[in-house]
Order: C-alpha cells, then structure tokens, then sequence
C-alpha cells in the first residue's frame, strides 16, 4: 500500500511573523475600543462627581425643591422615582412574565405567533416619546387618571414590558425541555410543569430582564415629561391618583436653568439617580442569586 | 419492614433483599404474547411528523406484567412508538397518528380521554437521566403531590427509592440535589420518581444509552425485578440488552422510504433463536444496523 507523499516544503508559506503581528494588531483595536468606553464613562462620572458632591447633604436629600439653589432639595423627585418604579415593577413583571409564558409554553408557532413576536421585537425599539404619547392619550386623557403617578408609572411600564418580555421569553427558551417531559410525564398538566419547573428554573433570567427593565424606568425622563404637570412639586405623591416628579425631570429643569447654582445641583442629583438605580439593582441581583442557589443545578 | 403501598393490586412486596435476576430462560417453551392479557392493544398505527411519516400500520399487543423491548436501526421509530404510548408526541404540534391505542381496552386518543390521567398510569423514564434540580426527595415526592397523594409521603418517597434500588445510598442525604448523584444513580432516580404515582406502565426510551456498563447493568438489575409486578416496555439499541431483559421483543425496521414497520414480534427467546423473518435474523446477528 502506498501513503500519498508528503507535500514538498517550498509549497507552504507560513508567514508566522506577519500572522501574529496582524493577531496582535487586532487585540490592540479591542484594547483601545474598550478603553474608550470606559474612559468616557469614568470621565463622566467623575465630572458629575467633581460638580455634584459639594452639595451633597442631607439637607438636600430631604429638602424639596426652591427658587433658590442652596435650599433646593431632591426629596420629591426621589421618591416620586421609587414610586414610579414600584408601580412598573408591579405592572410589568406579571404581565410581562404570563406573556412570555403564553408565548413560549401554549402559543402554537404559525402567522400570529410570529406576527406578535416580531412587533414585540419592534416595540422594544420604539422612541420612549411615543410611549409618553400613548400614556397621555389612553391614561391621562381616555381612563381620565389625569397627570397622576399612576398614569406616569403604567406608562414606564408599557415602556418596559417588551423588554421584560423578550428577556423572560429568552430565559424560558433556555429551560431544557427534558425538564418539561420529565414533569409531564408523570402526570402534571401543563400549567403545573410551568409553574413547578418552568418559572423557577427560568427565574434567574427573567430577572436579569428585570433589572435591565427598571434601569430603563428610572432613567427615562422624555415620556413623563409629557405626562407630569413639570410644575414644582413641593410635596409628596400622597395617593396614586397625586401629581408627581422624578428625578430625570429634576434633572432636567435644573440644567435648563441659566444660573451656574442650578447646573451644580443637578449634578448632584444625577449622583442620587445613580445611588438609587444601584441600590435597586442590587435588590433585584440579590433576589436573582438567591433564586439560583435555590434551584439545585 | 416496609409494606409497599400496593392495595390496588392487593400485594405486599418485601422490600429487604433484592432477588439474583433471571438473566437466562428456563427451559419451559416460551409464553406467546397472545395468551396473556394484554395492557396495550396497538391496531393500524401509523404516525407522521409533518409530512414525513414515522410509522405504518403497527398492529401488536403489548402483555401485562411483562417486559416487551422494542429494537431495531436508528430512526426505525422506536422512541417514536413508545412516546405514542403515553401521549408524549401530542406535545409535538406538527405530530399526527392513525390507527388507535387500546389501553386496558380504552383508546387513549378517544373521546373522554384526557392525557394528563393517562400520565399518571404510565410513567416513562427518558434516556437522558433528567431529575428535576430540587433535592432528591422533592423529585419523588412532586408526582405524588400533583397528583392529590393524601397517605404518608415520606414512606411513598421511601418505597419508591427501595423499589428503584437507590434508597441505601441516599437515605441519609435526601435534602440534596439530584443532580449531585452520579449518572447511574440519577437514572434511578427517575425510576423511582416515575414508581412512585403508583403506575401500571413503565415507559423506557433507551435508559442506559447514557450510562457505563455497572450502572446499565444495575439498571437492568432493577427492571428484572419490576418485570412482574409491571408492565414495562423498554427501547433499546442494544441487542444483549433486549435479550437479557425482556420477555418479548418487537423488531422494526425502516426501509428505503424510512418509514417504520414492524417486522417481527414474539418471545424474546424465540426472536432470537428462531426468527421467523430472515430480517430480523440478518439484525440480530450484526449483520447490518
């Protein structure tokens, strides 16, 4: 038997030098790619920092809002933030959640299922200023809540619930289906592998959507520029029928304002926007990690 | 001693010693499958995915209390038929069936038929171990608890462990993860998850393809001992297996149009001896598949 010979030397080129300068040129783009993330990131943050810590106090965290810039205080805006996100977490995490489950574990796949799929898809991508449109037509105006924390927070949270949705559904996806048949099998209808082995088993996911869900919420600030009366709150939310301001809107009216004194403590509350997002984040990732241990992969 | 919770076939099993199995034939002639009572009665069945089509007009009665292997080439429809069986290939939109399934006497795809109470009868244990990832107890217990169990669980945990030949090696870990157990041990797991609503049947879909040689042979072990009390049908690619466990054994073949057929169906001592179908006998002694 004979063996093909071997291919003659000066056939081959191997060019190592110019392979791996070329390998190392390309990890030197991303080196520099993601340097310039960061650093204008941190640039950001540490200018914001640099202008808004000075004022910082409890005075401001407390106080509401002023003619005058050293008595200002962002005490209305945040809380009408923590409202707000309160109600689009108890609006769009269970609507969100059954909609991600009817699409994934009942829809039957055809022309429907793919025409909802795509425009929950689209949704997600729609300009927040069209959802402030919609908020002020369906809930300020047509269910007549008038420009009220609920009207503000149920439309944050139509905002939200595509991307709680895709993110639930993306989880759900993601759940071996010898789970499924392994509950199915033994006798349990449908709603109960769900409920049982679906939902917990998908948990962790869906709220990882959830937290990207409730970044989104507390930083936009163009929808409920429509839908809050932007006129000085100097008072707490008392009911959810009561008008509001969050802290974007602070934000924004505090930098259109000419005097210097104004521009600093915006800065200042954009470091307490950005405390709360944390803060809540970090709930929502605490919950998600124990969801995990509580599952015994 | 434990008293199996078996009033409805109205027989206690000790559960202390576990018998050497009978891994070879007496010598009595072998009992035909149309003598004994049957627990599946399958008439015309043929099944399509699609527009492919998986099966064509199976007709064959699957005993009581016995074990019935079904074998043959990938893609001839073994898992297909079994999965026909407890109505796991509904959960297949595009999946369409032909011919009906006779259980006890009922067709399972009939009017009044529910699948979810079908289930329940017919329990099936899948070739990829898939505990759920809950503490071993909860994976026996959750049958049980959907199913409306009101006696003792722990002692229905219990007798479903000892009869899946795993309560030793877990008894004092019971709180911990399934999946902490080795392969083997997983897949008895789900033996005993499936043991303990109580059923009629036991589906088997290759349960040692994922498994070493020890643990396939303690699963088999395991089903040696279910075999009578039972109605076990089992797939499997491994013809040793087949002879080695079952009582009877359905060979199917696909031919050019890959559709599955049955080609032959009897004792498992005589397909293997005396085959009636020169196919068969081509199969069996390795001559293709």
């Amino acid at each position: 038997m004979t063996v093909a010979p071997l291919a003659v030397a000066a056939r081959w080129r191997p060019r190592l030098a110019t392979r791996s300068r070329s390998g190392r040129a390309f990890l030197l783009l991303c080196y520099a790619a993601t340097a310039i993330g960061i650093l204008s990131l941190v640039v950001l943050l540490a200018d914001t920092a640099i202008k808004g810590a000075p004022q910082l106090s409890w005075e401001f965290l407390t106080s509401y809002p002023s003619r005058f810039a050293a008595r200002s205080g962002v005490l209305a805006a945040a809380v009408g933030t923590l409202y707000l996100a309160l109600i689009v977490i108890v609006v769009s995490f269970p609507l969100g959640i059954a909609t991600a489950i009817y699409l994934e574990e009942y829809a039957k796949p055809g022309l429907l299922n793919r025409i909802v799929q795509t425009n929950i898809g689209n949704l997600a991508g729609v300009p927040s200023i069209i959802y402030g449109m919609l908020g002020l037509a369906v809930f300020v105006r047509a269910l007549s809540l008038q420009r009220s924390l609920l009207a503000g927070g149920l439309t944050i949270a139509v905002l939200v619930l595509p991307i709680v949705i895709i993110n639930a559904q993306e989880a759900i996806r993601a759940v071996p289906s010898s789970l499924r048949h392994a509950s199915l099998a033994l006798g349990a209808t449908r709603w109960e592998t769900v409920w049982h082995h679906v939902l917990p088993a998908a948990l962790p996911g869906v709220l990882t959507g959830t937290i990207l869900a409730l970044s989104r919420a507390i930083g936009e600030a163009a929808p409920i520029i429509l839908i809050s009366s932007i006129a000085f709150i100097a008072f707490l939310p008392d009911g959810l029928l009561d008008s509001f301001t969050i802290l974007p809107i602070q934000i924004f009216i505090w930098v259109s304002k000419p005097q210097e004194a104004f521009h600093a403590i915006a800065a200042s509350a954009i470091l307490v926007l950005l405390a709360l997002l944390l803060t809540l984040n970090a709930i929502a990732i605490f919950v998600r990690d124990r969801s995990r241990r509580s599952a015994q992969w | 001693m434990v008293i199996a919770p078996d009033v409805r076939r109205g027989r206690h099993t000790p559960q202390v010693t576990i018998p050497v199995p009978q891994l070879v034939a007496s010598e009595r002639p072998a009992e035909q499958p149309t003598t004994l009572e049957q627990v599946f009665r399958i008439e015309e069945l043929s099944t399509w995915y699609g527009a492919t089509q998986a099966l064509r007009g199976l007709t064959l009665d699957i005993p009581r209390n016995r074990v019935t292997a079904i074998i043959g080439p990938s893609g001839c429809g073994k898992s297909t038929l079994i999965r026909c069986l407890n109505r796991m290939n509904d959960l297949i939109p595009s999946f369409r069936q032909e011919g009906r399934i006779l259980y006890h006497g009922d067709d399972i795809r009939g009017p009044g038929s529910d699948a979810v109470a079908l289930r329940r009868h017919i329990g099936m244990v899948f070739q990829k171990p898939n505990p759920f990832p809950k503490s071993i107890f909860d994976n026996v217990a959750f049958g049980p608890r959907v199913n409306g169990f009101s006696g003792d669980l722990r002692m229905l945990v219990e007798t479903a462990l000892r009869r899946a030949a795993l309560w030793d090696e877990v008894k004092d870990k019971l709180g911990s993860s399934g999946l902490a157990l080795s392969g083997g041990q997983q897949q008895r797991l789900c033996i005993a998850r499936a043991l303990a609503v109580e059923p009629d049947v036991l589906l088997m879909d290759e349960p040692c393809s994922a498994l070493d040689p020890i643990a396939t042979y303690r699963i088999e072990e395991l089903i040696t001992d279910l075999a009578r009390e039972y109605s076990i049908v089992i797939v499997t690619h491994n013809m040793q297996q087949a002879s080695r466990v079952s009582d009877f054994t359905t060979f199917l073949l696909s031919g050019e149009e890959r559709i599955g057929e049955l080609v032959e169906f009897g004792a498992t001592r005589d397909l293997f001896t005396t085959p009636k179908d020169e196919r068969t006998e081509a199969y069996i002694t390795g001559r293709f598949g």
